[in-house]
């Protein structure tokens, strides 16, 4: 039985359509991110489920009761702005307790709840101070003991974090999922950067221009993505130009060098791209997999991790991975000649041999 | 904050001049120098007059008999029973009270509401805000008095009707300064967020304005506060064609019949007015444990 339900939600804003025909179903303490390039429509349709945007059509119910025309305060709905959004003129006790005093809770147990979120948040010496007292992420913690206060039934987060520096991003993301586990609250969450999104989330749901394009576990989405733009957007890729040999028994041919896909659905002699994750192909190596050699064209040295760049043949595109430094490592030189292995599994194959520069790897780094 | 970026701005160029040569930084003390210079100047300027008023008011006579100055004048107008000193001046600071409470409760969720909502239809609103300045008040008063003589709102048969009438009119009169304050107020604050995090909480359009709105343009409405009282202290216009026993109207009659009392109730005034411009600040300030200050 799922506790958030959206059914064919649009939105337009005029002629434009941000939002089209958008279902989810969430279970109850789910933690759902939407995951996908500015403009795609997330931030519309979290402001459909916070009731600040009316949906053009479609259903949304949380917990069986249908919300889609209710005005946002009347939601229980929590929810986490990226720009904090503290009222200045309060305390961070008075803010977090706003949601209790707005219930015209008594004041002891008011008091009582701030105190048991403010040692939630780490920030139980802090309950005096005014917001510009406090650091953007204390800030951000402080936003989000307000919005559990008064324990919503759901909890929306837009892009809490994109405005606080690396470190505390990667501390406070995986502070917000262990309060977000230890209440159990349904949580949809969103964000562009899809490590946030793969690393915190139960489910991710990758959209696009205002449509959902895939809709799975981290695991799913990063291993099989079913769309093309779900393949390039979450990882990076390498796109290799092949032609179809045998589909039925899986052979293509990356100019003139022979490899095997799992399935391929592409008639004989067409064209198709074959992408790659970087980290699934070794050097060198025997056995029964795919092999491909090529030249190398750059090598790049970042620490813990050597970046190499091939070049497959002529015009069938480049492969670039990483492997792990150790001292004991020969560095591979410019001009070489380099095997390389991937198991046949590895392939996902896109048609539209069109999209081959937006997916390209090189493309990612100009 | 504009002291630090003015003196941030004073010694940048010095600081540039002394690199390669230790001068001591000469141009921000040539620069501090002609602040205080234009300071003096606005100061002589503002005060002169006042000390001027004062003065007069002590008594100088031109003529034949000399007597000498004193205070008795002041005297003649705070202390003698029959003055209506201290009655026009507390009826219009009751005015004054009563025209900033309500501009405050119509600016104050017509600018909120045309930032938040209709943003397109700010300009329109700022030119009828602009009106007072567009229609004479003689015009204005006249407009009112036919308005109000009778039926429908027979208002100005009765001295409270026409308070009424009056307060309305300086209400309408405030509108250019109280719409600018709470409008630059408004800017300041990220309303939008406010508001909806507001909402997400739970909490309804009255809350939001008087809970979240209020406190955080507490500044702003002071200003605006202060702008009321001092133009309706000294309106003289309307409140005399209302027949409204105000101070401005007062002062006027004084001026007509005696030769120094006016410059003393000018002085006295003057300074119970800035008087009530601290109780409002003391006022509105209160319980503020802090000065709200933006992000840092
Ligand atoms: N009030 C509005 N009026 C008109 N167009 C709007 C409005 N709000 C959003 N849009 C448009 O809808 C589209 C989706 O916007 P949305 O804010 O949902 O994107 P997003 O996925 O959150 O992007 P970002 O990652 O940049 O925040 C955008 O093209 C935007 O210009
Ligand atoms: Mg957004």
């Amino acid at each position: 039985m799922s506790f958030l339900t959206l059914t064919g939600v649009q939105k337009h804003f005029g002629a434009f359509t941000a939002v089209e025909d958008f279902t989810l179903e969430a279970e109850k303490g789910e933690f759902v991110s939407f995951l996908g390039p500015s403009g795609c429509g997330k931030t519309t349709t979290l402001r459909m489920i916070a009731g600040f945007e009316l949906p053009s059509a479609g259903r949304i119910v949380i917990n069986d009761v249908d919300i889609t025309h209710r005005s946002p305060n009347q939601r229980n709905v929590g929810m986490v702005f990226q720009s904090y959004a503290l009222f200045p003129n309060m305390t961070v006790a008075e803010n977090i307790g706003f949601g209790l005093k707005v219930r015209k809770r008594p004041k002891e147990q008011v008091q009582k709840r701030v105190g048991e979120l403010l040692e939630l948040i780490h920030l139980p010496d802090r309950a005096g101070r005014y917001p510009y007292q406090l650091s953007g992420g204390q800030q951000q913690r402080v936003a989000l003991a307000r919005a559990l206060a008064f324990e919503p039934q759901v909890l929306l987060l837009d892009e809490p974090l994109s405005a606080l520096d690396a470190k505390i991003r990667v501390s406070l993301r995986n502070e917000i999922r262990a309060i977000q586990r230890q209440l159990g609250i349904t949580t949809v969450y969103v964000t562009h950067d899809q490590e946030e999104a793969l690393s915190l989330s139960d489910r991710v749901v990758v959209m696009n221009e205002g449509r959902i394009e895939q809709i799975g576990t981290p695991f799913e989405i990063y291993n099989f993505p079913t769309t093309a733009f779900v393949a390039s957007f979450v990882g990076t890729l390498n796109v290799l130009a092949a032609s179809v040999v045998d589909a039925a028994s899986g052979r293509l041919s990356v100019d003139g060098q022979e490899i095997r896909a799992a399935s391929v659905s592409a008639p004989n002699g067409s064209k198709v791209s074959v992408a790659l994750r970087p980290e699934i192909v070794t050097i060198g190596g025997e056995g029964d997999g795919n092999r491909l050699s090529g030249k190398i064209e750059d090598v790049t040295f970042l620490g813990s991790i050597v970046r190499i760049r091939v070049k497959v043949g002529e015009g069938a595109g480049r492969l670039s991975f990483d492997t792990f430094n150790n001292p004991s490592l020969i560095l591979p030189k410019i001009g070489d000649t380099l095997a390389l292995t991937f198991p046949p599994e590895a392939c996902l194959l896109l048609d539209a041999a069109a999209e081959i520069p937006a997916l390209s790897i090189d493309a990612d780094e100009a | 904050m504009t002291q630090g970026g003015g003196a941030i701005g004073m010694r940048a160029p010095g600081a540039l001049e002394s690199v390669g040569k230790p001068a001591p930084d000469e141009k921000p003390r040539r620069g501090a120098l002609w602040a205080w210079v234009i300071f003096g100047l606005g100061f002589l300027y503002f005060f002169l007059p006042l000390v001027a008023t004062f003065e007069f008011a002590l008594g100088h006579p031109t003529g034949p008999v000399k007597p000498e100055p004193s205070l008795r004048y002041y005297e003649n107008v705070v202390l003698d029973p029959r003055s209506e000193f201290f009655p026009r001046l507390l009826f219009s600071f009751g005015v004054a009270i009563a025209t900033i409470i309500l501009s405050i409760a119509i600016i104050v969720p017509t600018a909120y509401w045309v930032r938040l909502r209709l943003p397109r239809l700010r300009p329109i609103v700022e030119f009828i805000t602009l009106m007072p300045f567009v229609i004479p008040p003689v015009v204005a008063v006249f407009g009112l008095i036919r308005t109000f003589s009778g039926p429908p709102f027979p208002l100005m048969d009765t001295t409270f009707g026409s308070t009424i009438v009056l307060v309305g009119a300086y209400t309408i009169l405030s509108f250019p300064y109280m719409y600018r304050a709470v409008d630059t107020g408004l800017r300041a604050i990220d309303i939008q967020s406010l508001t909806e995090a507001a909402q997400s909480l739970g909490a309804g359009w009255p809350r939001i304005i008087v809970g979240v709105i209020f406190p955080n343009i507490r500044v702003a409405l002071l200003s605006g506060a202060f702008l009321t009282l001092a133009i309706v202290i000294g309106e003289y216009t309307m409140a005399s064609f209302l027949g409204s026993k105000t101070f401005g109207p007062y002062l006027s009659l004084l001026g007509q019949n005696k030769a120094f009392e006016p410059a003393g109730v000018s002085i006295i005034s003057f300074g119970l007015t800035w008087i009530a411009m601290g109780a409002i600040q003391f006022l509105g300030r209160g319980g503020q444990r802090i000065q709200v200050g933006g992000a840092r």
